[in-house]
C-alpha cells in the first residue's frame, strides 16, 4: 500500500523496469479503461444505448444523470455483474467483455454499491479482508496443514486490514458486526473492502447518498486523499451535482441510457440538454442544488 | 451400573464421531447453497465402499504392511475419490440447477441418491461385504472400561478432523468465503472470490469427510451394504438440524447427541429398533420448540 514517502507508488508495479515501462505506456498512450458501444436492456427496456467512455490512468471521471439513468448499469456491465451482449469493454490494453466478475476484480477493478452491500453478520475486519481474497498466496493444503506460509499469510492479510481500517479511522469497530456501524461509517467499509484488493481502477457508486451538506464535504476530500494515496483512476457515480463538480475532471450524462452530454463540469451545468433532463425530474430541488453548488466557490483545494 | 453408563458413554462417542462427520457435510453444504444434499449418506456409502477396497488391496498384497500404513493408504484413497465424486455430482447434477427453484435441486438430489445406491448395487451385487480387520489389537481394561484402539483410534480421528475444518471455516480466507457466499452471492464474486471454485471445494471437503467417517465406520461396524447411506445418512442429517443447520459446531454437536441416542435408547426403552422413532421424535420436537436447531442463530427473512 501507498506509504506517505511514496504516495504514488503501487506496489504491484514498482520493482522490474519492465512493469515500470509497462506502467508509463498504460499512462501515456492507453487509455485504462475503454468502452465501446455498450448497450444493455431488461426485457425489451433499453437501459444503456451505445455507451461509451474512456478512462486514462490517474483521471477521476463522473457519471451523472437522474434516477433510471443507466448509471449503475454501466457499472454491474463493467464488473460483470450483468452479462455483455452488445459492446466491447477494454481494461489495461485487455479486452475483458466477457469475463467473469472475478477475474476481473482480480485484474485490479474494484468498487463500492449504491445501497450498501456489505456481508452485515461479518465483523469489519472480515469484511476487509475479504477483499483481499484475490490477493492470498497460498493453497487449500497450507491453509489444512496450517504450513508456515500459511500463517505468514493470513497475518500479513490482517495486517493489511487493520491498516487500512486505521487510515479510514474505522479501527474501534474492527471487531464489530458491520451491520452495528452507523451509515457513513458503512460507507468507509466498502471503500476500504474495495482497496485492500489492490484496485487500479475503482468504481463509487453514489458514495455521498444519504449524506448532509459536511459529511459529502469530508467525502469529497477523502475520495482525493486515497485517490492520491493508493494512485487510484476513478469513475464516480452521482447524483448531486455539487460532488461531481468539486471531484472529477470529466462528466457524462446520462439519461434514459443515453449520454446526452459529456465534457468538464462547468461546461456541463450549463448544457441545455442537461439542465432539462433535471429539470423534468424533480425540477425544483436539482435546481436549488445546481445554484447553490454555482454559487459556492470550490471546497476542496485542488 | 457406573461402568455400563460409562463404557455406553464411550460407545456413543464412537458413533456419534461417525455422525458428526457425516452430519458436517449436511451442514456445510446447506450453509453455502441452502441446499439440503440427500445424496450426502449415499456418497458415505460410497466413501466406505472405497475404504474397503483400498484395504483389501493393500491387504492383498502380502507385503506385511503395518495396520497403520494401510489405515492411513485407505483413508486417502477413498477421501481423493469421494471427494472428487461430490465435486462432479455438483458439477453434473446441482450447478446447473442453481437458478431454478430450490425444490428441483431437493429432487435433483434424491435421484442422485438412488443413483449410487443403485449403482453400487448393479456393480457389486446385493450381498453385504465385510470390511477387513486392520486393528486386531486387544481391548485395554481400564478403572472397568473395555477400550479398544480401534475406539481411540476413531474418536480422536474424528476430533482431529473436526478441528481442522472448524479452524479452516473458522478462521481463514476460505472459511470465509463460504460464509459470506451463503449471506450474499451476487456480490461475493466482486470481491475477486472465484464462487464456483468455493463452492467445489466445499463439496469436496464434506465429500471427503463422510469418506474418512466412512472408513471408520466399516472398521467398527464391520458390515458394508449398498443401502447402508440411507439410516445413516438420515441420522447425520437429523444431526445437522438438531445442531442447527448450516453451523458447523452445531453439527458436531448433533452427531455426538444421535450417537447417544442410538446407543441409549436400547438402555431406557425395551428394544433398539425404538431408535429411529426417538431419533425422529427429536427431530420433530425440536422443529416445534426450536426450529433453528441448539446452535443455529434465527434467520430472519428479508420482508
Amino acid at each position: 500500500m501507498g506509504s506517505p514517502s511514496a504516495p504514488r507508488a503501487n506496489p504491484r508495479f514498482a520493482p522490474t523496469k519492465n512493469n515500470f515501462e509497462n506502467e508509463l505506456v498504460f499512462k501515456v498512450i492507453m487509455p485504462l479503461l475503454e468502452i465501446t458501444n455498450l448497450s444493455h436492456n431488461f426485457g425489451g427496456l433499453c437501459a444503456l444505448t451505445k455507451f461509451s467512455l474512456e478512462v486514462k490512468a490517474g483521471e477521476l471521471v463522473g457519471l451523472i444523470g437522474p434516477n433510471g439513468a443507466g448509471k449503475t448499469t454501466i457499472f454491474n456491465l463493467i464488473t460483470g455483474v450483468f452479462k455483455v451482449h452488445e459492446g466491447v469493454i477494454k481494461f489495461q490494453g485487455q479486452d475483458i467483455t466477457h469475463w467473469r466478475s472475478h477475474r476481473i476484480s482480480s485484474r485490479g477493478i474494484a468498487r463500492t454499491f449504491q445501497n450498501i452491500r456489505l456481508f452485515k453478520e461479518l465483523s469489519v475486519l472480515d469484511n476487509v479482508r475479504l477483499g483481499a481474497y484475490a490477493r492470498h498466496a497460498y493453497s487449500l493444503l497450507d491453509a489444512v496443514g496450517r504450513s508456515r506460509n500459511f500463517r505468514r499469510e493470513e497475518e500479513r492479510q490482517r495486517q493489511r486490514a487493520e491498516a487500512l481500517l486505521a487510515r479510514f479511522n474505522l479501527s474501534r469497530y474492527a471487531g464489530a458486526p458491520a451491520r452495528n456501524l452507523p451509515y457513513g461509517e458503512q460507507r468507509r467499509v466498502e471503500m476500504a473492502r474495495a482497496l485492500i484488493s489492490e484496485p487500479r481502477l475503482l468504481l463509487l457508486d453514489e458514495p455521498a447518498a444519504g449524506m448532509n451538506q459536511s459529511e459529502t464535504q469530508e467525502l469529497i476530500r477523502l475520495i482525493l486523499e486515497i485517490k492520491e494515496e493508493f494512485s487510484l483512476t476513478i469513475i464516480l457515480i452521482e447524483h448531486q451535482m455539487r460532488v461531481v463538480q468539486n471531484l472529477c475532471q470529466w462528466v457524462k450524462v446520462l439519461d434514459f441510457g443515453e449520454t446526452i452530454a459529456s465534457g468538464p463540469p462547468r461546461e456541463i451545468q450549463q448544457h441545455p440538454k442537461v439542465l432539462a433532463a433535471y429539470l423534468g425530474q424533480d425540477g425544483a430541488l436539482v435546481e436549488e442544488e445546481m445554484e447553490n453548488s454555482a454559487s459556492r466557490s470550490v471546497i476542496v483545494g485542488q | 451400573m457406573l461402568q455400563i453408563l460409562g463404557q455406553n458413554i464411550l460407545n456413543a462417542l464412537q458413533l456419534g464421531s461417525v455422525y458428526a462427520l457425516i452430519a458436517l457435510g449436511y451442514t456445510m453444504v446447506y450453509g453455502i447453497l441452502t441446499l439440503i444434499n440427500f445424496a450426502h449418506g449415499d456418497i458415505f456409502m460410497v466413501g466406505a465402499y472405497l475404504s474397503l477396497a483400498a484395504a483389501a488391496f493393500l491387504l492383498g498384497l502380502h507385503l506385511g504392511l503395518p495396520a497403520v500404513v494401510v489405515f492411513v493408504g485407505a483413508m486417502c484413497f477413498s477421501m481423493v475419490l469421494t471427494a472428487l465424486l461430490g465435486v462432479t455430482i455438483e458439477r453434473l447434477a446441482y450447478r446447473p440447477l442453481r437458478q431454478a427453484p430450490r425444490v428441483s435441486a431437493v429432487i435433483t438430489a434424491l435421484g442422485v441418491g438412488l443413483f449410487l445406491e443403485n449403482f453400487t448395487l448393479g456393480l457389486l451385487g446385493p450381498e453385504p461385504r465385510h470390511f477387513p480387520t486392520l486393528i486386531s489389537v486387544g481391548a485395554w481394561e481400564i478403572a472397568g472400561l473395555t477400550i479398544t484402539p480401534l475406539q481411540i483410534l476413531i474418536i480422536l480421528g474424528a476430533a482431529v478432523l473436526m478441528v481442522l475444518l472448524d479452524l479452516l471455516v473458522g478462521h481463514t480466507l476460505l472459511g470465509m468465503a463460504m460464509r459470506a457466499i451463503s449471506y450474499n452471492r451476487q456480490i461475493v464474486p466482486l470481491m475477486g472470490v472465484p464462487v464456483d471454485r468455493v463452492i467445489s471445494l466445499t463439496f469436496a471437503i464434506g465429500s471427503a469427510i463422510a469418506a474418512a467417517g466412512g472408513l471408520m465406520y466399516g472398521l467398527a461396524y464391520p458390515v458394508l451394504d449398498p443401502y447402508m447411506g440411507v439410516r445413516i445418512g438420515w441420522w447425520a442429517f437429523i444431526a445437522a438440524v438438531v445442531g442447527g443447520i448450516g453451523n458447523i459446531r452445531g453439527a458436531m454437536l448433533g452427531g455426538f447427541i444421535l450417537g447417544a441416542v442410538e446407543i441409549f435408547t436400547p438402555m431406557i426403552l425395551p428394544s433398539s429398533t425404538y431408535r429411529d422413532f426417538v431419533a425422529f421424535s427429536l427431530l420433530l420436537l425440536l422443529l416445534v420448540f426450536k426450529p433453528t436447531g441448539l446452535l443455529g442463530r434465527p434467520i430472519f427473512e428479508r420482508v
